[in-house]
């Protein structure tokens, strides 16, 4: 059972302070959308104003085609499962996952064979009448997910529900979550501050920032196409690289952009009349800047640190006029703090960004 | 280095001594004292008569020592749950942080730090015959009044009224704190979950304090039991005895009738139901809880 959510015009306020304005969003039934962001920007918030766990104090929210801003949390057809898991300590397993269901008065049988098979499912059937405090990180994460299951809830709303576990484990819960996506192809809705997670588990992506939605789109639509300098810099390991603008000239489709550190580049963009050169930037991802052999003349970049990463390298420096760049070569690259390498860019992948942080992306391809 | 460490380690000790020789002087040594004073026929003014288990047969054979016991074990079985009951309700209902119930919770815990001497006054004041506040409002009722200090039935019933009002404030307390330790994100599961009121509250709450539950149940039976300055201000054990607790009994007997080696005895048998009746029910919880794991 999957439905669609709807979010129409939410506000969130605590007195004075506003945490989400004039939020406008909508889930399709079976998708996996992650709210992804800095902490602080309203995304779990977002989440439990969808759970119930907190007001709206303006907007309306629908699951499906039901109004449930007005429902509390356990009318709404929605399961959550928490960022400490939330199991209760004094309950087993078995009824951690059946508590749910017994509230709502289904009979015995039936709550035995759903727990059963989520327990099954989620390969924790030998857990059942084990207590939380006896279970590994893991083993809570999936009674936390199991939990949810059993309710065959309209949607699946997660809090961050990886950060609690080490780095191998995450790994391989995050595939899990993807399977099981594929597998049971409900609605759920994904909070994290770690673009992996977003990017791998996504079908869109919401970017969060300053109290609204900064962007949504596919993982590789906000990856190559940001819509803010915000999301350029936030997502992509390393943060892209941004330059200063000096002038901006020319006129048709290939403009040449003037800038301190890059020099003079020639790219093909559709830049509206109101664009100026002034507090705009350019930007460019490390993997779009690539080191030339030694001799040919390119953009000097004297590099300061350089991050061998295995298969490929990171060459941490900075340009002629001191802006800071980072570039990407291969791994077997034999660059060294110190020394002055010589840069090209790929001109069909720059971004600019105008004063007010808004992108235009190169249109040469 | 080893060598100064161990020398530091003993000389830390020395903090401990002057609690350590208290707890000795004033806690080991009697408790040894008054066994031995048990087994002697003693007045505390010649030296006594070694008697064996004598001073214990003549305990269980006085019908006064009977009477006191079933009266003390009744007032513990009274007042302790209710204690209990009381205490968790009111601190389920003051567990939120604001004005008001900061404001009750500390005059809730107020009579907690009375003397017993003010704590029966004011009780005297609503349970004394004629003036008193109840005999006043049940003659505005047009009711018989009832003589509650004098009555039996009505006086142990009235020293417990008094008692759960005076011990109220630290169950409550210790309620609050264990009920402020339920992490949140439980209750939003259970809100999730489609819990109502009473099943949060018997599904999550209660299991989640179910030590404090213990902790407090023993702390007040190991109390209760050594009721004594309210039933001997406000009743005097009347009448017919019907009010005298144990301690009344052993204070009695060793300091009035100074039969040091029989109120030695008495307290023994007394030791012996507190550390039976707080050891039984920390084995039957422990044991529930071990069994539901």
């Amino acid at each position: 059972m999957s439905a669609t959510i709807e979010i129409t015009n939410v506000s969130k306020r605590y007195g004075a302070l506003s945490v989400l304005d004039d939020i406008s969003l909508s889930v399709k039934a079976g998708e996996f959308v992650v709210f992804l962001g800095p902490s602080g920007c309203g995304k779990s918030t977002l989440l439990r104003m969808i759970a119930g766990l907190e007001d709206v104090t303006a907007g309306t929210i629908s699951v499906g085609d039901q109004r449930v801003d007005t429902l509390p949390p356990g009318k709404r057809g929605v399961a959550m499962v928490f960022q400490s898991y939330a199991l209760y300590p004094h309950m087993t397993v078995a009824q951690n996952m059946s508590f749910g269901l017994e509230n709502i008065g289904l009979p015995k049988g039936e709550i035995e064979g759903r727990v059963q098979q989520a327990a099954a499912t989620l390969e924790i059937a030998h857990l059942l009448d084990r207590k939380p405090a006896k279970l590994s990180g893991g083993q809570r994460q999936r009674v936390a997910i199991g939990r949810a299951i059993v309710k065959e809830p309209k949607a699946f709303l997660f809090d961050e529900p990886l950060s609690n576990l080490d780095a191998a484990l995450r790994g391989r819960t995050r595939l899990e979550l993807a399977q099981l996506h594929a597998r049971l192809g409900s609605t759920m809705i994904f909070v994290t501050h770690d673009q992996v997670e977003a990017m791998t588990l996504a079908d869109r992506i919401v970017i969060m920032h300053n109290r609204g939605i900064e962007q949504v789109g596919t993982p590789m639509e906000i990856y190559r196409r940001p819509a803010s300098r915000f999301v350029a810099g936030f997502v992509g390991s390393p943060a892209m690289n941004f330059v200063p603008l000096k002038s901006v000239t020319g006129n048709g489709r290939t403009l040449t952009i003037g800038t301190d550190g890059l020099g003079d580049i020639s790219a093909a963009f559709q830049l509206p009349s109101s664009f100026t050169p002034e507090g705009a930037s350019l930007g460019i991802r490390a993997e779009d800047v690539s080191v030339l052999p030694d001799g040919q003349g390119g953009i000097a970049l004297k590099a300061e640190v350089v991050e061998r990463l295995g298969d490929r390298t990171l060459i941490y420096g900075h340009l002629a006029d001191g802006t800071k760049l980072t570039a990407e070569t291969d791994g077997r690259s034999e660059a060294r703090g110190g020394d002055t390498l010589q840069l090209v860019l790929d001109t069909t992948a720059i971004h600019l960004f105008d004063a007010a942080g808004i992108a235009h992306h190169s249109e040469g391809e | 280095m080893a060598e100064s460490y161990r020398r530091s380690q003993w000389s830390n000790s020395l903090f401990i001594l002057p609690y350590l020789s208290v707890f000795a002087v004033l806690l080991v040594f009697p408790l040894f004292w008054g066994a031995w004073l048990s087994l002697h026929k003693v007045d505390l003014f010649g030296p006594g008569r070694f008697v064996g288990l004598g001073n214990y047969a003549r305990v269980l054979a006085d019908p006064v020592f009977l009477q006191a016991l079933r009266n003390t074990v009744i007032f513990v079985l009274v007042s302790v749950p209710s204690l209990v009951a009381l205490g968790l309700f009111l601190a389920l209902a003051l567990n939120k942080t604001t004005r008001t119930t900061s404001f009750l919770r500390g005059l809730f815990f107020s009579s907690s730090v009375l003397s017993v001497t003010i704590v029966t006054l004011i009780w005297r004041f609503v349970f004394i015959p004629g003036d008193g506040l109840l005999a006043v409002v049940s003659e505005q009722l047009g009711m018989q009044p009832v003589n509650f200090l004098s009555t039996s039935g009505w006086s142990l019933f009235s020293v417990g009224v008094a008692t759960v009002w005076w011990c109220l404030g630290l169950p409550m307390m210790l309620f609050l704190a264990a009920l402020q330790q339920i992490p949140n994100d439980l209750y939003e599961a259970a809100a999730l979950d489609n819990a109502s009121p009473w099943r949060v509250l018997i599904r999550v709450t209660l299991p989640s304090i179910a030590r404090t539950i213990m902790l407090v149940t023993i702390i007040q039976i190991v109390m209760q039991f050594q009721l004594f300055g309210q039933a001997q201000i406000m009743t005097n054990g009347g009448p017919n005895g019907t009010s005298r607790p144990l301690v009344m009994y052993i204070y009695e007997v060793g300091f009035v009738r100074w039969d040091v080696g029989k109120a030695a005895a008495a307290s023994e048998f007394l030791f012996l139901i507190i550390l039976v009746a707080a050891m039984a029910q920390y084995i039957v919880s422990t044991r529930k809880s071990e069994a539901s794991e």
